[in-house]
C-alpha cells in the first residue's frame, strides 16, 4: 500500500524534475542576458534589465503562475498549464540569477582587469578570458542555491494543474484520507532530490572553488 | 634610438580627483636603461604618477609621451589637449609592463597560463609556442618548477614573481613597479628584490615606486623624490642619499633610521 503511493509520487517526482530543470538551465541563459543588460553602458538596456529585475523579484511566484495561466488564454495563446508552469518559474528565476552574475562581475577585482589591460587584451577578451570565468567561480554557490529555492517554489505550480510532487500528493490525500501519510512521501521527495542537488553543486564547486584566489 | 634617449617625459602633468588635486606640474624625464625610483611619504602622489604613465588613471593636466609618442593625450592645435583613442593608446601601452603591488595574477589560471595568455591572444602564438615562451620566462624568475601551479598555491613572492614574468613575457621596453613588495611579509621580499635587481643589471629600463630605501639606495640611478603631489627632489642615486639637501628628505630617511632600518647608503 505504502511502495503504491511511494511508486505514485514518483511520476510527480519526475514532472518536477522536468520542469524545474527546464527552468534552471533556461533560467540561467536568460539572467546572463538580463545581467548583461544591467551592466550595458547603454542606459537604455540598464533601465529595461532593472526593471525587469525589479517586476519578478517584486510579485510573489504564485501570482505570476495564476497571472501567466490566466493570460496566455486570454490573448489567444492556448498552452497547456505545464508550459504556463515552466514560463513563470524561468521568468522569475532568471531574474535572481542575473542579480547573483551582476555581484559576481562587480568583486571581480579592478586590479586583474587592469593586468589585463596592460598586457595588452581587449575589452572583449577582457570579457570573455578574465572577469566571466572569475565571475562564474565567484557565483556558483549562489547559481547553486537558487537552483535549490527553484525547486522548493515549483511545488506552487500545482495551482496552475500541473501534476507534480505536490499536486500528486494532494490527490493522494483526497482519495485515501491519509493526508499526513502523502505529504510525508511529497516531503521526503523533496528533500531527497535537493540533497542529491546540493551534493552535486558542492562537489562542483570544490572542483572550481580550489582556485578561487 | 640611442641608450640614453628619453624613454618617458612629463610636461606639466597634473592630476585632481574632483577637487582633490593629487599631482601638480610634474617635469620628469626618465631615460632609456635606467632605473628610476619614485619615493615618497604616503600620499605623496608617486603611485597614482605611476599610473598616469600607463593611462590606468587619466591625467588631468599636460602631456606624458612614452618613447617619443603622447599617451592618452596629445596637445592640440589649440593649446589644449585631446584625448588619443583607445586603439592609439593600447599601441603606446605595448611599450610598458606594469607590476603590481597586489600582484594580479589571474587566479583561474595557473603560473604558466598567466604568463601564456596574452601571447596567445595579443601576440596569436600558438598554443605550444606561447608555453615554451612563457616556461622559460618563468624560468627567468627561478619558477619554471612552479609552471603548473595556481596562484593561490603559491606564496607571495612566488606570485609577484611570476606577475613579472607575465610582464616580462610581453617584451616591454620599460617596466613599471608599483610597490612591489609593499604587501609581502619581510622575508619574501628579498627574492621579488633581487628578480627585479637581475633585471635592472640587464639594463632594463625601470621606474619603481618603492618604499624599501635600501633597495632605491643600491639599485636606483635616478631618484625622484615627491611631496605632496610634487617634485621636492631628483637627482642621481649618489648624491640625493649621500647628503640629503632638503630637511623634508632627510626627516624622510630619518623616519627609517629610526625603524631601525639598516640604510646601506654606501655601496
Amino acid at each position: 500500500m505504502l511502495w503504491t503511493h511511494i511508486i505514485l509520487l514518483g511520476q510527480g517526482a519526475i514532472m518536477t524534475v522536468a520542469i524545474s530543470a527546464v527552468a534552471i538551465t533556461v533560467g540561467f541563459a536568460l539572467g546572463v542576458l538580463v545581467c548583461a543588460a544591467r551592466l550595458s553602458p547603454v542606459a537604455g538596456l540598464r533601465g529595461l534589465g532593472a526593471a525587469y529585475v525589479s517586476f519578478f523579484r517584486g510579485v510573489p511566484l504564485l501570482v505570476m503562475l495564476l497571472l501567466i495561466y490566466h493570460l496566455l488564454p486570454a490573448i489567444g495563446i492556448d498552452v497547456p498549464g505545464v508550459v504556463a508552469a515552466i514560463i513563470g518559474l524561468t521568468l522569475s528565476t532568471a531574474a535572481y540569477q542575473a542579480e547573483n552574475l551582476r555581484g559576481g562581475f562587480l568583486n571581480v577585482g579592478t586590479g586583474l582587469v587592469e593586468a589585463a589591460r596592460m598586457v595588452g587584451l581587449n575589452a572583449r577578451q577582457i570579457l570573455l578570458r578574465i572577469r566571466l570565468p572569475i565571475a562564474l567561480r565567484l557565483v556558483f554557490p549562489a547559481v547553486v542555491n537558487e537552483a535549490i529555492m527553484l525547486l522548493k517554489a515549483s511545488s506552487l505550480v500545482s495551482v496552475v494543474g500541473v501534476a507534480d510532487i505536490t499536486r500528486d500528493a494532494q490527490n493522494l490525500a483526497s482519495s485515501t484520507y491519509r493526508p499526513i501519510e502523502a505529504f510525508t512521501i511529497a516531503g521526503a521527495y523533496y528533500l531527497l532530490l535537493n540533497i542529491v542537488l546540493s551534493g552535486g553543486g558542492s562537489s562542483l564547486s570544490r572542483m572550481l572553488g580550489r582556485h578561487r584566489a | 634610438m640611442s641608450e640614453h634617449a628619453a624613454a618617458i617625459t612629463l610636461e606639466g602633468v597634473g592630476k585632481s580627483f574632483g577637487d582633490n588635486r593629487v599631482l601638480t606640474g610634474i617635469d620628469l624625464t626618465i631615460r632609456h636603461g635606467e632605473v628610476t625610483c619614485l619615493l615618497g611619504p604616503s600620499g605623496s602622489g608617486k603611485s597614482t604618477l605611476l599610473r598616469c604613465l600607463a593611462f590606468l588613471e587619466e591625467h588631468t593636466e599636460g602631456i606624458i609621451r612614452i618613447a617619443g609618442e603622447p599617451m592618452g593625450f596629445a596637445p592640440a592645435a589649440d593649446g589644449g589637449r585631446k584625448r588619443l583613442p583607445d586603439a592609439a593608446i593600447g599601441r603606446v601601452r605595448r611599450n610598458l609592463g606594469m607590476v603590481f603591488q597586489q600582484f594580479n595574477l589571474w587566479p583561474h589560471m595557473t603560473a604558466l597560463g598567466n604568463v601564456a595568455e596574452a601571447l596567445r591572444l595579443v601576440r596569436r602564438m600558438d598554443r605550444a609556442t606561447a608555453e615554451a615562451r612563457a616556461l622559460a620566462q618563468l624560468e627567468h624568475v627561478g619558477l619554471a618548477h612552479r609552471a603548473g601551479h595556481y596562484p593561490s598555491e603559491l606564496s607571495g613572492g612566488q606570485q609577484q614573481r611570476v606577475a613579472i614574468a607575465r610582464a616580462l613575457a610581453m617584451e616591454p621596453k620599460i617596466v613599471l613597479f608599483d610597490e612591489p613588495t609593499s604587501s609581502l611579509d619581510p622575508e619574501l621580499t628579498g627574492e621579488v628584490l633581487s628578480v627585479m635587481r637581475g633585471l635592472a643589471q640587464e639594463g632594463m629600463t625601470m621606474v619603481v615606486v618603492t618604499h624599501e630605501i635600501g633597495f632605491a639606495a643600491q639599485v636606483g640611478e635616478h631618484i625622484v623624490f615627491l611631496d605632496q603631489g610634487r617634485i621636492l627632489l631628483e637627482g642621481r642615486a649618489a648624491e640625493v642619499f649621500q647628503a640629503p639637501r632638503h630637511p623634508r628628505l632627510a626627516q624622510f630617511l630619518q623616519t627609517y633610521v629610526d625603524r631601525g632600518a639598516s640604510l646601506v647608503l654606501q655601496e
